[in-house]
């Protein structure tokens, strides 16, 4: 339970552990039955009737709720904690901090010290003490009668100040994460030389932050010396090494469940220092402690997309051939090393075709609450330079931005080592089929007509993306059991955290067994029955879970259709499962429904295990996408309505058309947030405190802020190279062009640049006056 | 924690519509866990009415869903928690407490409210439905199917607070517009962004509800 992040997924090329490969290696589906169809979903019912049980819905018997304090201050020392008075308030049952460890977690005492209540606070929101209460109104109360005693040090809350020599230190060796990491290839002066245009423009994005629906928190239990942790999360497997690690248990006596969990977009792939706290609660109190985060914490303390300082110059040709690329840039991951400036070039290396390129990217530490990856860590940060410059590039050289596109597709990686190619580029069909679906030209061509000199202005933008790590990977594992009358139980690690996984893996499974994917039951997410399976992050659980799913189903296939084969005495290669019934090519009269196998039916059951195998060496499997909006400006007030949004995706076989429609419009939701309202404001002159850690002050888009509007146009060209499901990651590659898109739409309409996000009325009506005064 | 329960709720407040000014008279926030509620009853409560302690469990008689039921609380007892946390009835999400989200949305008589901002104490005599209520035995009632055929939600947190607030919407507007629908829903966040698929949601629960008779 180290205080910086634990999360790797976004760390490329790291090291592994995998499984055994699969033992067939079948064909891509041709034409599918199920796979692909929009079908509703297979736990609908329980999200839609409330039977189904989030952790934060969980109630035992003998329950005690846990509360943690926490620092007020962005940076000081804890000097004294008095918990006397809390001790003896109603209904309290245990209260504990770094100096008040009671008996029965004296073996925890250096990781309470050291891991969990940190003697020095870096961040406004470190846990300071905790207590555990019969109602959490008494666990309020008792934290309020905590006295602690501060010795309260300077603080530093913006990183643009950070690196000035008089700024306060966040850790003593200095406020540089560590050395700013360069890239290089080819040569930017000669390609700047090149150019027949070179611009040059500064942006910046917000820190924003993810506030998933359901607060973070667990339900802890122990039984004897196992615990069992019933958590809000992403990945079960990850929050059980981190509490195993932090209470020194062995894997086997720590249960981790997270069956149902409301959202976490990268907030929640492993354990939080609350797990560990409800846990030890739990062990004081001999009683389970159910500890929920409140809103006003989880603004504080679990994660956010670090802020992005970029500065991005590019050269283009007057034929739209990019020659140059050179982006510095900044950011911070708050107080501990947790991705500051993760990812946050990797558009700049890899989206267009360009010979020469130089990053720099600088990570800082400041006063505030650390980061967590947040759905495509660095990518829209990044599209927010590069696709409004590129957007600027082709109207100097006046060339169609999606012609400029198009001129600069890349078919292999350009930013990995050897140059690998993509298993498959469907950028070019993104641009192509978007901008057919959105009438681009047309609608241009219309707003130029129809321009009428008014105060409101219509104007259209579009941004293309790719995604670092859509691929997934091994390890996985996942066990099909096959029952005699046709049913179906599937056994997957892997989290369902809305994105319609389970759905999928039963369309999975009712495609290769012929069986209703209503019928099929899943147990999932919980470590202590289910198989290993790494968290539901970096849009790897439908090309990971998928084709490990269908492995297992190819799996029970094979052992019935040998069992067929020996009971009705013909070839096995003659043998076919054609919806639930066994059909032989070489003897019609031989066809039987599988419940009418009498060594099945003797048997009861056939269990099928299916391995992850690996991606493919020297290939880059990477999703891609383009989106299109048109916007209406108001130029008097600044007002942004967003009128219509077109998201043309690649990510290889569509696995079920709703809940990909789902994802796509869900990613531009996400978009229209980090574009347009969403904005972590800290106090950084006088207090270094967050000013907006609630869902009034900080901004969502709501209801009224998306346009009900939306199109997903699926390029549907499965990937057969990248898994034997043909299918790459959705749910990050929705998010990342949105907000650059946005931009250009209103550049279109008011004919100025907004560079930093949020574009907010104050800001745009605030540009205007700039441009109107600089011209 | 005492209650008793019975099949039939015959004392039911019957009126579509007409809130209990006895909800109004005690109505305060509940804003923050806060052990200010008490003083703040004191200073709002009209002469007549009992002035108790925070700590102290005063009875109220909820009916939820159809049912009877009477319950000890504190004054400062949200019914979210209560009908969480003390009933079982976890259909009802948290996502701020602070009436921000609406995760928490119920109807109180009919009309869409925020079970975090309303004390339990300000609800006796009322009726409350939940998610759960809207349930016709065992299958799903129309606004509900209506957000499974559409995938109206994604992690499904926010999703009972959203569908209370379309069936709120249709009890008094059966044939709203999209621009109704968009402006219903604006009090619902939902950060998973199926706020496209809630508007054809409501409008296919709309569909759903006329074809089966107006049943809700």
């Amino acid at each position: 339970m180290t205080p910086h992040s634990e999360d790797r997924y976004y760390v490329l090329d790291h090291e592994a552990p995998e499984t055994p490969p699969p033992t067939s290696d079948p064909a891509p589906w041709g034409e599918t039955r199920v796979v692909g169809k929009p079908l509703p979903r297979i736990d609908a019912y329980e999200r839609l009737s409330g039977s189904a049980v989030y952790p934060a819905d969980i109630t035992l018997p003998r329950m005690v709720y846990g509360a943690i304090l926490r620092s007020p201050h962005p940076h000081a020392n804890v000097t004294a904690v008095d918990v006397s008075k809390a001790r003896t308030m109603p209904g309290v049952h245990a209260v504990i901090s770094g100096s008040d460890i009671p008996a029965s977690l004296s073996a925890h005492a250096r990781t309470m010290r050291n891991q969990i209540f940190l003697p020095r606070c870096r961040y406004e929101g470190e846990p300071v003490a905790a207590v555990a209460a019969e109602t959490p109104y008494q666990a309020a109360d008792a934290l309020r009668t905590i006295n602690v005693t501060y010795e309260v040090l300077p603080f530093v809350a913006d990183e643009r100040r950070a690196m000035e020599p008089d700024a306060a230190k966040v850790h003593d060796q200095g406020n540089q994460v560590m050395p700013t990491v360069t890239y290089r290839r080819g040569n930017v002066d000669r390609g700047f030389a090149e150019a027949d245009v070179v611009l040059e423009q500064e942006y910046r994005s917000e820190c924003e932050i993810h506030t998933p629906m359901e607060l973070h928190g667990c339900v802890a239990r122990w039984d004897g010396d196992s615990l069992t942790v019933w958590e809000s999360t992403q990945g079960v497997y990850n929050v059980q090494t981190q509490v195993a690690a932090a209470l020194g248990l062995p894997l086997s006596k720590v249960r981790v469940v997270g069956e149902y969990m409301g959202g976490g977009f990268g907030a929640k792939l492993g354990a939080g220092k609350y797990s560990v706290i409800a846990s030890l609660l739990a062990k004081e109190t001999a009683r389970p402690v159910k500890l929920t985060l409140t809103r006003e914490e989880t603004y504080l303390a679990v994660g956010n997309r670090p802020p992005s300082n970029m500065r991005l110059k590019a050269g283009v040709k007057r034929d739209g051939t990019l020659t140059a690329l050179q982006f510095v840039a900044s950011g911070s991951g708050g107080a501990y090393r947790a991705g500051g400036v993760s990812a946050l070039d990797f558009l700049i290396k890899d989206l267009y075709l360009c010979p020469n390129v130089h990053t720099e990217l600088t990570d800082i530490y400041i006063n505030a609450g650390p980061a967590r990856p947040f759905r495509a860590p660095g990518h829209p940060q990044c599209s927010w330079a590069l696709e409004q410059l590129i957007d600027a590039l082709a109207r100097e050289i006046g060339m169609d931005p999606i012609a400029l596109r198009l001129k600069n597709v890349p078919t292999f990686s350009q930013a990995r080592d050897g140059n690998p190619p993509y298993t498959t580029t469907g950028l070019a069909q993104c641009l192509r089929e978007g901008a057919a679906a959105f009438r681009w030209q047309e609608t241009r061509d219309a707003i130029a007509r129809e321009r009428d000199g008014g105060h409101v202005h219509r104007g259209v933008g579009m941004a293309a993306a790719l995604w670092a790590a859509g691929g997934g990977g091994p390890p996985c594992t996942v066990v099909i059991k096959l029952f005699s009358d046709g049913s179906v139980n599937l056994n997957m690690g892997a989290s369902d955290i809305g994105t319609g996984t389970k759905t999928v893996m039963a369309m999975i499974v009712a495609e290769e067994l012929g069986v209703d994917p209503y019928d099929v039951q899943i147990a999932h997410a919980d470590t202590g029955t289910t198989q290993y399976a790494s968290a539901s992050g970096g849009s790897k659980t439908i090309p990971t879970e998928a084709p490990t799913v269908r492995a297992a189903a190819l799996d029970v296939k094979r052992q019935l259709l040998e069992l067929a084969a020996e009971e009705l005495e013909v070839e096995l290669s003659t043998l076919q499962l054609e919806n639930g019934t066994i059909v032989s090519s070489a003897d019609p009269s031989k066809t039987t429904p599988i419940n009418r196998l009498r060594s099945f039916a003797r048997r009861r059951s056939i269990t099928g295990i299916g391995y992850r195998g690996p991606n493919p060496a020297d290939k880059a499997v990477t999703p891609f996408a383009a989106q299109f909006c048109e916007v209406e400006v108001n130029a008097r007030t600044g007002e942004v309505k967003i009128i219509r949004f077109v998201g043309a995706h690649d990510s290889g076989r569509v696995m079920n058309r709703l809940t990909y429609q789902n994802q796509v419009f869900g990613g531009i939701t996400m978009g229209i947030g980090f574009a347009m309202t969403e904005e972590r404001v800290l106090d950084v002159d006088q207090t270094g405190k967050l000013a907006n850690k609630n869902w009034h002050d900080y901004k969502l888009p709501t209801a009224l802020d998306v346009p009900a509007d939306m199109t997903c146009v699926p390029i549907d060209i499965p990937d057969p190279e990248a898994n034997i499901a043909g299918a790459k990651g959705i749910g990050e590659p929705a998010t990342i062009p949105t907000g650059a898109a946005i931009a250009n739409a209103i550049y279109d309409a008011i004919g100025v640049r907004l560079t930093a996000t949020p574009m907010t009325p104050a800001h745009i009506v605030q540009a205007l006056a700039n441009a109107e005064r600089g011209g | 924690m005492p209650q008793d329960h019975k099949d039939r709720d015959e004392s039911a407040p019957d009126g579509r519509g007409k809130v209990s000014r006895r909800g109004f008279l005690t109505s305060v926030g509940t804003g923050a866990l806060g052990a200010a509620a008490a003083t703040q009853v004191q200073a709002q409560a009209p002469p007549s009415a009992v002035v108790v302690d925070a700590n102290e469990l005063t009875k109220v008689t909820l009916h939820i869903n159809g049912r009877r039921h009477q319950v000890l609380v504190e004054p400062r007892w949200s019914i979210a928690y209560v009908l969480r946390e003390r009933l079982g009835l976890t259909g009802t999400k948290l996502g701020c407490e602070r009436g921000e989200c609406g995760a928490c949305t119920v109807l109180v008589n009919d009309i869409p409210r925020y079970a975090c901002m309303t004390l339990a104490i300000e609800l006796d005599g009322t009726s409350v439905t939940t998610l759960e209520g809207l349930m016709q035995g065992e299958e799903l009632g129309p606004t509900q199917q209506a957000f499974l055929e559409e995938d109206a939600f994604q992690c499904g947190y926010c999703t009972p607070g959203q569908v209370m607030a379309v069936e709120g919407l249709l009890r008094v507007n059966p044939d709203p517009s999209l621009e109704d629908i968009r402006r219903n829903m604006a009090g619902n966040l939902c950060r998973c962004g199926a706020y496209v698929h809630i508007f054809r949601a409501a409008r296919r629960a709309a569909e759903l509800k006329r074809t089966q008779g107006g049943a809700s």
